[in-house]
């Protein structure tokens, strides 16, 4: 199984912080996952053009690539002006259309105000569903005050993040078997 | 949206505002030279053609995960277009892709080999990226064609898929819809105009050019290919020349609208649709029963997708392929037979074109495939689709 962690700002530290806690908890419980976590701050990915993916080349055609691989996508999000950060965005306008056909995605979110609480699902959400999906529906809300340098002090946090990591590796795991029970039906 | 390819768009849409992209060129007077379908060498009285196409591609065979060297595929394309001519397929054509796994780059190069090669069967390209090359050398190479092919050569004429090729061959993306729209336009007027004075923003202005030679007739068939948007089936209707449509797969009664589309648009400029040909292309492949085809032909379709567009095909979506309303043809004989004439009844076409042999199907299926088309299909949908 390949698990892609995404960390969608190149600015700001809580997203980073709070995928590092699950990247962690990945590791730890899941050896067996092949899990990679990409911070978008680590690459210099360029703007959309159209092209079709395999046709990027550098960070963006290595960025487009471990996606358009994975078995699952956790993607980790701040919230910049009521919305997605564009650098999050560009990575989903990169990507063919369709392109979560077959992946489990789930989310984590960093938000200095509770009032951003609906934003995944009003902004996040109907963009994955359009990439077609399988989205992990509960996801991990945090906010300022559950950071204190670059720690994570609440400890509700943590527990979800588990429940996070578990619910997307048991989906992904679900939804395997499920096609290939159903692709072995096609006996083709 | 770049804002030239903007104002195009309106142009096409709201057709009042700006002058129309091309002069009825093709309407010919009674008398002058050839008209019609017969312009473009289709006879309907002797039915639907049936062609083969390439898309030229070099892949490994996912069954036996071995691949053929560049020159073997070469020579067997060559091969199939022979064998293709002896098994009384109407078209064969191969396409040209500048990207890893492929090998018909040079193919109006592999097309003048076949033309050498074969000695009834109709040839073309599918298609030639206009856009990244000199219409004026595209047009001497397929007149060369023409000639030694005894007047079998057909263009067809389209954007490329992918980005690739405009850095190799020194264009800007940026310019992707101009390119295609000034070249393939300079292409027609070369077509219909022995001498041509033309200026454009891609190549050097022509004055009283003569480009030659002049194919066997004077004149070749030229289609734009469309891929699966109504929009650009407007395009080429609007415009007035044969349109070749390709569809992966999805239901029939999706690409009718494309081709109700292309009609409208043909009626819509002054054009009588009944004097333009429709070619459709799809993947295609037979077997003794249906569920052998779906199984032999999967895992190439599968892998080959993979390699050349970045995805598989999905599983769930070959197996809707089998139903009769899917425009992929692959089944038992008698299903495909079906199946064309159903899609004839829908389109009303003039030519089916098959891609048969992608992903790296062994040589030994493509023949066996060669002559079941030769020996049960054709026959049979030549009979049913026959004009009296």
């Amino acid at each position: 199984m390949k698990i892609v962690g995404l960390s969608g700002s190149i600015v700001g530290s809580k997203t980073r912080t709070a995928m590092n806690y699950l990247s962690k908890e990945i590791l730890e419980k899941y050896p067996e996952v092949e899990f990679n976590l990409i911070d978008l701050a680590d690459y210099d990915i360029q703007f959309s053009d159209g092209r079709n993916y395999l046709e990027y080349e550098g960070d963006t055609g290595f960025v487009t690539k471990q996606i358009m691989e994975a078995d699952a996508i956790i993607i980790g999000t701040p919230i910049f002006q009521a919305s997605i950060p564009a650098t999050l965005k560009n990575i989903f306008d990169l990507l063919p259309e369709k392109s979560f056909w077959d992946k489990i995605v789930s989310i984590l979110v960093t938000a200095g105000s509770p009032k951003h609480y609906l934003i995944v699902e009003q902004q996040l959400k109907p963009i994955l569903s359009y990439m077609k999906a399988q989205v992990v529906q509960s996801y991990v809300f945090i906010e300022e005050k559950d950071f204190y340098r670059k720690e994570i002090i609440n400890d509700d946090i943590i527990f979800r993040i588990q429940r996070l990591v578990e619910d997307t590796v048991v989906l992904t795991e679900t939804h395997t078997n499920i096609r290939k029970a159903k692709e072995e039906e096609y006996d083709f | 949206m770049p804002e030239q390819a903007q104002k195009s768009l309106v142009s096409l849409l709201i057709p009042e505002y700006t002058k129309p992209i091309v002069e009825n060129t093709n309407q010919l007077k009674k008398g002058d030279k050839k008209m019609g379908m017969e312009k473009y060498r289709i006879d309907q009285s002797k039915g639907l053609e049936f062609g083969l196409y390439s898309l030229g591609d070099h892949l490994s065979n996912p069954q036996t995960g071995e691949r053929i060297s560049a020159q073997q595929r070469l020579k067997e394309l060559v091969e199939t277009a022979k064998l293709a001519d002896q098994a009384g397929i109407d078209f064969f054509s191969i396409g040209e892709s500048h990207q890893e796994y492929f090998t018909t780059q040079a193919h109006s190069v592999v097309l003048s080999a076949i033309a050498q090669a074969t000695e009834k069967i109709k040839i073309g390209s599918s298609s030639t990226i206009i856009s990244t090359s000199d219409p004026v050398r595209v047009f001497e190479d397929f007149a060369t064609i023409d000639l030694i092919s005894n007047g079998r050569a057909e263009i067809i004429a389209g954007r490329a898929s992918r980005v690739g090729l405009f850095e190799l061959l020194g264009y800007d993306i940026r310019d992707y819809e101009e390119l295609f729209e000034e070249k393939f336009e300079l292409l027609l007027q070369i077509n219909e105009n022995e001498v041509v004075n033309w200026s454009g923003n891609f190549r050097a202005p022509l004055r009283n050019a003569k480009v030659l030679p002049r194919p066997k007739e004077g004149f070749m068939p030229i289609w734009r290919a469309v891929g699966g948007t109504p929009a650009s089936a407007f395009k080429a209707g609007f415009q007035g020349v044969p349109m070749a449509l390709a569809m992966l797969g999805g239901p029939v009664s999706h690409f009718k609208t494309s081709v109700d589309t292309y009609r409208h648009a043909l009626t819509q400029a002054g054009y009588d649709p009944a004097d333009f040909p429709v070619a459709t292309t799809g993947f295609f492949y037979t077997a003794e029963t249906t569920q052998q085809a779906l199984r032999e032909y999967y895992p190439h379709i599968n892998e080959g997708m993979k390699r050349t567009n970045g995805r598989g095909f999905a599983k769930q979506l070959f197996a809707q392929g089998a139903d009769k309303r899917s425009v992929m043809l692959v089944g038992s004989p008698q299903e495909i037979i079906e199946k064309i004439l159903y899609q004839h009844e829908q389109f009303g076409h003039q030519r089916y074109m098959a891609q048969l042999e992608f992903g790296g199907v062994p040589f030994d299926r493509i023949m066996k495939n060669i002559e079941i088309i030769g020996t049960e299909i054709i026959p049979a949908i030549k009979k049913y689709t026959a004009k009296q």
